[in-house]
């Protein structure tokens, strides 16, 4: 499983700047990103080498952020990969809220984020079918 | 030119003086008796009935404030009993609380009198069509414009508002030729005939009273091109009796305040000492032919300036020129009273947690917009969008119904809504309202 960093930013310009600012500051690095946008307000998604770090970083420059648990997997770079993890996580129940890409560091393989409710049976469900897990030392 | 009652209200001032001297000796005796709160502020300023002989002699008497309707809640300012009370009408409160008001028979018809007059001043007739669109109920718009329009001998359409397609129908249907509303429902009105493909050319209107909210001289002009009628603006507030406690003349330069019942006087808010006529103050009243509720020297919050040289339409009556704002902290919003306290106490009910926010009053195109900004707190958060949206909504549903009043809520970043030393800047009015009387002096 990851920690994943969420930040509530207004939807204006120079408040992702601002965030990553901070965080060039407090020396984290950023391994994947995503925002989720609506009209007045963004959440900023980050995955960092140092999450706990960067949240604090954050939470001193007044910005307002969760911490919650993401997990990520690797497949291969072939068709249908994608297809039969979800297929997997679907037969067994899990909901898939939001996902993302992660930057990789084998460059033939792809390496996604999902959240889920339950972090930890989704792990479990994945590791069970031989779906390689990745663990924050994998990033960074 | 036509007058209701053509004797008041052109009458020479020093007639007005010596009627309004008797009366107000006459009520001063009777509160004093019969009201206890009166009676024990009286004594505790010092002064007896007897003291107060003339108009000039006001300013001894201590002043009524809306503290005191609630204090004595609801009917403890009432000066006869409850059995010769006829009606009552209520207004919003700061917390929940409402103002109440109650009327006797007599009250009812001196108060139509005064509708009628305020009908007769903007031209109506016998002959006209009154279409009332103000609210029935509680609210005393509705009820009191339409006692004034019988009382006229006029065709009443007692519409209230809401239904608006409906009340274009009526329009055009019924003949009105005089409507009463507030001037951001004749606005919304206007808007709907341009979708509809109505032109006022499909209906009979020639004038409109508009009231129980602020509004311009630009929406004066909007509403008299797209409803094709002549507009009007009207005062009033439940305390002293409701709508036409002054009335625009066809001259549309103040509102002639209906003297023989009411006493205006403008004051310095922060002194209480009485200004001169011309200058901007808080509005005070004091009622000398009320019976159910005679409130003496009321402080309206209202600021507004009083005029006192003859007006064009040949009356005498002092003319009161638009309200320029208010001396507490309420906003009027789409014709609601708000205040930020009620704001406050609904976002702390909401989650039980006390919340830095910004509340933006706005008018665009002719319509108040009220935003509510709240600084996003970290146990507010979690991670998805759908959550932070329900926590919106669900402050904004208990925002709604606390005031009555839709609001957009918007979520801040925290830490960067302004913070002085002292205390918070919670209101922020972009509402730009002028002075619209160019003869009044600032």
């Amino acid at each position: 499983m990851l920690k994943q960093i969420s930040i509530f930013v207004e939807n204006k310009s120079g408040r992702l700047c601002a965030v990553m600012e901070t965080l060039a500051e407090a020396k984290i690095d950023v391994r994947a990103m995503t925002i989720a946008d609506t009209a007045e307000f963004g959440i900023v998604r980050l995955i960092v080498n140092d999450a706990e770090k960067a949240a604090n970083a954050l939470k001193e420059n007044s910005f307002t952020v969760k911490v919650t648990e993401v997990i990520a997997f690797t497949i291969p770079d072939h068709f249908g990969a994608l297809y039969d993890v979800i297929k997997l996580l679907g037969e067994n129940g899990i909901n898939i809220e939001y996902s993302y890409s992660l930057m990789g560091k084998n460059q033939k393989e792809a390496d996604i984020v999902i959240k889920v409710a339950d972090a930890k049976r989704a792990g479990e469900i994945l590791a069970g079918a031989g779906v390689k897990l990745i663990e924050i030392e994998d990033v960074v | 030119m036509d007058y209701y009652m053509r004797e008041i209200e052109t009458a020479p001032r020093h007639e007005l003086d010596a009627l309004q001297s008797f009366r107000l000796a006459q009520k001063i005796r009777e509160v004093y008796e019969k009201v206890a709160p009166y009676r024990a502020k009286m004594d505790e300023a010092g002064v007896k009935p007897e003291d107060i002989k003339s108009v000039s002699d006001l300013n001894k008497l201590p002043f009524t404030t809306k503290q005191d309707l609630r204090d004595n809640y609801p009917y403890g300012m009432f000066a006869v009993p409850m059995s010769e009370v006829v009606r009552i009408h209520a207004s919003s409160g700061t917390t929940g609380k409402q103002t109440v008001v109650g009327y006797t028979a007599r009250d009812i018809d001196i108060w139509a009198e005064c509708a009628a007059r305020a009908l007769v001043s903007v031209g109506g007739s016998k002959h006209d069509y009154v279409h009332v669109s103000y609210g029935y109920g509680l609210f005393t718009g509705g009820l009191g414009m339409h006692y004034g329009a019988e009382k006229l001998g006029a065709v009443t359409i007692p519409a209230s508002a809401g239904n608006s397609l409906r009340q274009l129908e009526m329009f055009r249907d019924f003949g009105s030729s005089i409507v009463c509303m507030t001037p951001s429902y004749a606005m919304s009105l206007i808007e709907l005939m341009r979708e509809k493909g109505l032109s006022e050319a499909d209906f009979n209107l020639k004038a409109g009273v508009f009231g129980a909210e602020p509004w311009t001289e630009e929406m004066r002009r909007e509403i008299e091109r797209g409803l094709g009628l002549k507009a009007y603006d009207i005062y009033g507030l439940s305390e002293i009796m409701g709508p036409s406690v002054s009335c625009e003349c066809t001259a549309q330069k103040g509102m002639h305040v209906c003297e023989d019942h009411f006493i205006p006087e403008v004051i310095d808010p922060d002194t209480l000492e009485p200004l001169p006529s011309g200058t901007p103050g808080e509005l005070a009243f004091t009622c000398i032919t009320k019976e159910a509720l005679p409130l003496i020297r009321y402080r309206t919050r209202d600021v507004a300036a009083l005029v006192y040289d003859k007006c064009e339409c040949g009356r005498t009556l002092v003319r009161m020129l638009k309200p320029q704002g208010r001396t507490d902290d309420m906003l009027i919003i789409k014709g609601v009273n708000v205040f930020p306290s009620q704001i406050e106490a609904a976002l702390l009910g909401f989650d039980g947690n006390a919340t830095n926010y910004l509340i933006v009053v706005d008018r665009v195109n002719n319509f108040d917009t009220l935003e509510v900004q709240i600084e996003m707190r970290a146990d507010m958060f979690g991670d998805n969008v759908r959550q932070v949206e329900e926590y919106r909504a669900g402050m904004k549903t208990a925002i709604d119904s606390a005031l009555g009043v839709g609001v957009n809520v918007k979520l801040i970043e925290p830490k960067t809504l302004a913070r002085s030393m002292g205390k918070a800047v919670r209101v922020m009015d972009n509402r730009k309202l002028k002075n619209t009387f160019e003869g009044g002096k600032q």
